[in-house]
């Protein structure tokens, strides 16, 4: 056990948690953010992807000790009221089914407009590809990005 | 026979509360003495909807069917507000408690939640209507000819006085309820037919919408569970002396389905699961593995069977025959592998139990709840949360049971959360199947004869062991093959049982993927053994059956049918009925020399008669194909020492989005009464992915999934 200082979505907060725990775990158990979700617990499907220090990071496979001090991005941080280009392109093209694996989805497509401002359709491939999506809402996925690509 | 007269009355239940305003169930408390009285067959009359006009002037539609993507909370309140004449901005959604009997079943599955409530929530919606139009009228003094009602306001035609709704609801509930309200033309439809925009949506993109596993309650616990990896298997003993010493492990103690550790937060219990040395009384079933079950489905199918369809005669139609032509078709387990693992926050206290959670079944997750504790079920309330996934696994509640015991046994609110492991070992799959198929042919090459052997698990058995003891016919198993559409003389499908420990389940379109790929798979086989094109074979032989016709031939020219494709790429096409609703593929692949291949384009047509939210209709066939290509080219559970082999997504793959072909989604226009969406888009993948292989190659594949090492030649 020890006291981590993490800044997430700008607020800081300290948190007295074991020094493996899995951000994931930091985020949704202890400072109540369930934005994030849990998918797999391995780094395997991308459901808990979030930003840290402005990087798309496997929540779930990151412990707390490598993070102290960061500044973290969760869903709900990526803006105040739906704004980003991102979450606006998600609405106009009606991506999500279920929803769940959307918050990783969003944050890896968030990382890689970072990266390339108007990604090809190989870009959002290798970006992309590590997130699953059991609804199987891909082809919406890769217009909604072309579609905020145009927006940024 | 005399009925007791039954009022039509008793669809529409009004009831007005102090402040509330005007409340429409489409209800059903009455269900068993219609079906007694002959008013309704034992067919699915299912309500789903509630509706209030509240003082404020919002409409709030009470949604008793779960939302898990099919955009289910969208769709059923844009058939009330319709016929309401309501403004789209004046809907709001709720979610139903389960009720024994209130809303009629809340199952959602069957792909039925429009096609078995469309006309009952088109009722609830005019009734309203027509009541807020009386009293209207009362009020103005005037006759209720000459008032309509549109975009929230009850209009006096003459004057262009007006109310809103929220103005009028209180008298309305005052007024009797019309017995048989006139619904509108169809083509003075506002909202049906159009795709109007999620009302969800917003939620799923910024976090906010709550799953299951988000529910936080004030000291509330966190669990896991540890079941016996070995089907049959149990505890035999274990030692909770490590894990204990895990920081924030509370507990670790044995519950009906195994070993669960509970703690303060999720990471410790999963370490603490991870730590916990149990020992297993493995069983029987340890000995067995997939292909030990393979032998023994192929042994039992040399065997009796028991007949689920029989025309004219097989055997003579053989004995005529030129050359008989036979195949064998084969599907393993697979996995539902929802997004969000199973789970379930209860809190039990004081005799009394509330559950959160992400269920198809709210009715079956109170009465299991109500039946581990030994209480009422009136005294389990059921919320139902956003479902991460469905897909059939969560019409089960065996995960309820571990945390109503859990929470039980430690007197707090618990969220108990299975692993991905936990959740891949403990599925209800999808039966694996084999298919036996032969086919008699004339010297014109004329079909003659059908059989059909389908060889597998029965689900309905595992559930009712009694009632199918000796083996008898599990109708669902044959569901897609002993209605074979295909006008051939002489027919025969008949189903052996082979069922094992391994829990099975309905998995989106249930045995009907089974059934479509043997079926459509051996019919292209017939056309090419015809040397007729397999399209023209198809269209040959359903000349009788419009809308078998009309989803082929639509999907045949979008996808530019017959046109050349150049060498190493192929086209197959395949269609199949299922859920009320028709619907034909055609896949275009390209394979290279090693073997290995891509999916470039799926065309895909859908009759699903009138689609009540068209685009709603296309989200759902490009889902359904990714779930489709996923069993197709990847999902396989095995069995290895009598457990799942498969751990988690390295080893269970899913369909990803470099591997995603591009999917046109083309629905029939069509005033027909509603059919399903969810699940009828399933069945044609696989077999238009395997007739595309065979065009481009000519190498037949007849096992799922597809491996690249079938196709090197």
């Amino acid at each position: 056990m020890a006291t981590y200082t993490l800044t997430v979505n700008g607020n800081k907060h300290r948190v007295n948690v074991e020094d493996d725990m899995p951000l994931l775990w930091v985020l949704r158990d202890e400072i109540g953010l369930t934005g994030t979700k849990f998918g797999c617990g391995r780094g395997l499907c991308g459901t808990c992807t979030i930003h840290l220090d402005g990087e798309p990071t496997r929540s779930c496979m990151t412990p707390v000790e490598y993070a102290d001090g960061s500044e973290i991005t969760t869903i709900e941080g990526l803006s105040n009221d739906v704004s980003h280009p991102l979450q606006q392109a998600w609405i106009d093209e009606e991506v999500p089914q279920c929803g769940y694996c959307q918050s990783g989805q969003i944050m890896t497509a968030a990382a890689l407009l970072k990266r390339i401002p108007d990604p090809s359709d190989d870009d959002i491939d290798v970006a992309m590809k590590m997130n699953l999506c059991r609804c199987g809402t891909y082809q919406r996925i890769r217009k909604a990005i072309h579609k905020a690509a145009k927006g940024i | 026979m005399a009925h007791p007269t039954v009022s039509r009355r008793d669809f529409l239940k009004v009831s007005s509360t102090a402040g509330a305003g005007l409340m429409i169930g489409v209800f059903l408390p009455a269900k068993k003495r219609l079906v007694e009285a002959g008013l309704v067959s034992g067919q699915p009359f299912e309500p789903n909807a509630f509706l209030a006009i509240n003082p404020d002037n919002t409409v709030t539609v009470t949604v008793m069917k779960s939302e898990m993507g099919q955009q289910v909370r969208t769709s059923l309140p844009m058939i009330i507000a319709d016929e309401l004449d309501a403004d789209w901005s004046q809907v709001k959604i709720a979610q139903a408690d389960a009720h024994p009997d209130k809303y009629g079943s809340q199952g959602t599955g069957g792909s039925g939640s429009i096609r078995r409530s469309f006309q009952k929530l088109r009722k609830a919606g005019a009734a309203a209507r027509e009541m807020l139009i009386e009293a209207g009228a009362n009020e103005w003094n005037v006759d209720k000819s000459d008032c309509t009602v549109s975009n929230g306001k009850v209009v006096h035609s003459s004057t262009g006085r007006q109310f809103t709704f929220g103005e009028l609801t209180k008298k309305a509930a005052n007024l009797p309820v019309p017995e048989d309200p006139p619904l509108k033309n169809p083509k003075d439809f506002k909202f049906i037919g159009k795709s109007m925009p999620g009302l969800d949506t917003p939620s799923r993109v910024d976090g906010s919408a709550q799953f299951g596993m988000d529910v936080q309650l004030p000291d509330m616990l966190y669990a896991t569970v540890i079941r016996c990896p070995t089907f049959g298997g149990r505890v035999k003993s274990f030692d909770a002396h490590e894990a204990k010493k895990i920081n924030g492990v509370t507990d670790i103690f044995a519950i009906e389905g195994g070993i669960a550790v509970v703690g303060t937060n999720t990471w410790a219990v999963v370490k603490g699961q991870r730590t916990a040395d149990i020992k297993w009384d493995h069983g029987k079933f340890a000995k067995w593995d997939s292909s030990r079950i393979r032998n023994m489905m192929q042994k039992k199918g040399l065997g009796n069977a028991v007949v689920a369809r029989e025309e004219g005669n097989v055997a003579k139609a053989q004995e005529d025959a030129d050359n008989v032509l036979e195949a064998v078709y084969e599907v393993p387990f697979t996995s539902h592998a929802t997004m969000e693992p199973m789970n379930c926050v209860a809190h039990v206290n004081n005799g009394k139990c509330e559950i959160w959670v992400p269920t198809q079944a709210p009715q079956r997750v109170q009465t299991t709840a109500a039946e581990a504790l030994g209480i009422p079920e009136e005294k389990v309330t059921v919320h139902v949360t956003m479902l991460g996934g469905g897909f059939g696994r969560r019409l089960f509640a065996d995960y309820v049971i571990d945390a109503v015991e859990i929470s039980k046994k430690t007197g707090k609110p618990v969220l108990m959360l299975w692993t991905r492991e936990e959740d891949m070992a403990h599925d209800f799959y999808r039966p694996t199947s084999i298919h036996k198929l032969s086919s008699a042919m004339t010297k014109k090459n004329r079909a003659t004869s059908w059989s059909h052997r389908i060889i597998a698990p029965s689900i309905s058995a595992q559930r009712s062991p009694e009632t199918f003891s000796k083996g008898e016919l599990d109708r669902s198993a044959v569901n897609g093959a002993s209605n074979v559409p295909y006008e051939i003389p002489n027919i025969h499908v008949d189903y052996v049982m082979t069922n094992t420990p391994v829990p099975v389940g309905w998995w989106r379109s249930v045995y009907n993927s089974q059934n479509a790929f043997a079926n459509e798979g051996f019919i292209d086989e017939l056309a090419h053994a015809a040397g007729t094109d397999p399209y023209k074979f198809r269209l040959k032989l359903l000349k009788n059956s419009p809308r078998y016709l009309g989803v082929l031939k639509l999907a045949a020219e979008k996808a530019g049918w017959g046109k050349k494709l150049e060498k190493g790429r192929g086209r197959g096409i395949a269609v199949h009925k299922a859920f009320g609703s028709w619907a034909a593929q055609v896949a275009e692949v390209t394979v290279n020399r090693d073997g290995n291949f891509s999916v470039d384009r799926i065309v895909s047509a859908i009759d699903c008669g009138l689609a009540v939210h068209p685009d709603g209709v296309r989200m759902q066939m490009e889902s359904a194909i990714v779930f489709g290509l996923t069993s197709t080219l990847k999902g396989e559970i095995t069995i290895k020492d009598g457990a799942v082999a498969q751990s988690n997504f390295h080893e269970f793959e899913l369909l990803r989005i470099d591997e995603m072909p591009k999917v046109e989604t083309y629905i029939v226009e069509s005033n027909e009464a509603p059919g399903g969406a969810g699940e009828p888009g399933v069945p044609p993948v696989a077999p238009a992915m395997t007739n595309a292989i065979f065009d481009a190659t000519g190498v037949r594949i007849r096992k799922l999934p597809i491996r690249p090492e079938d196709l090197r030649v």
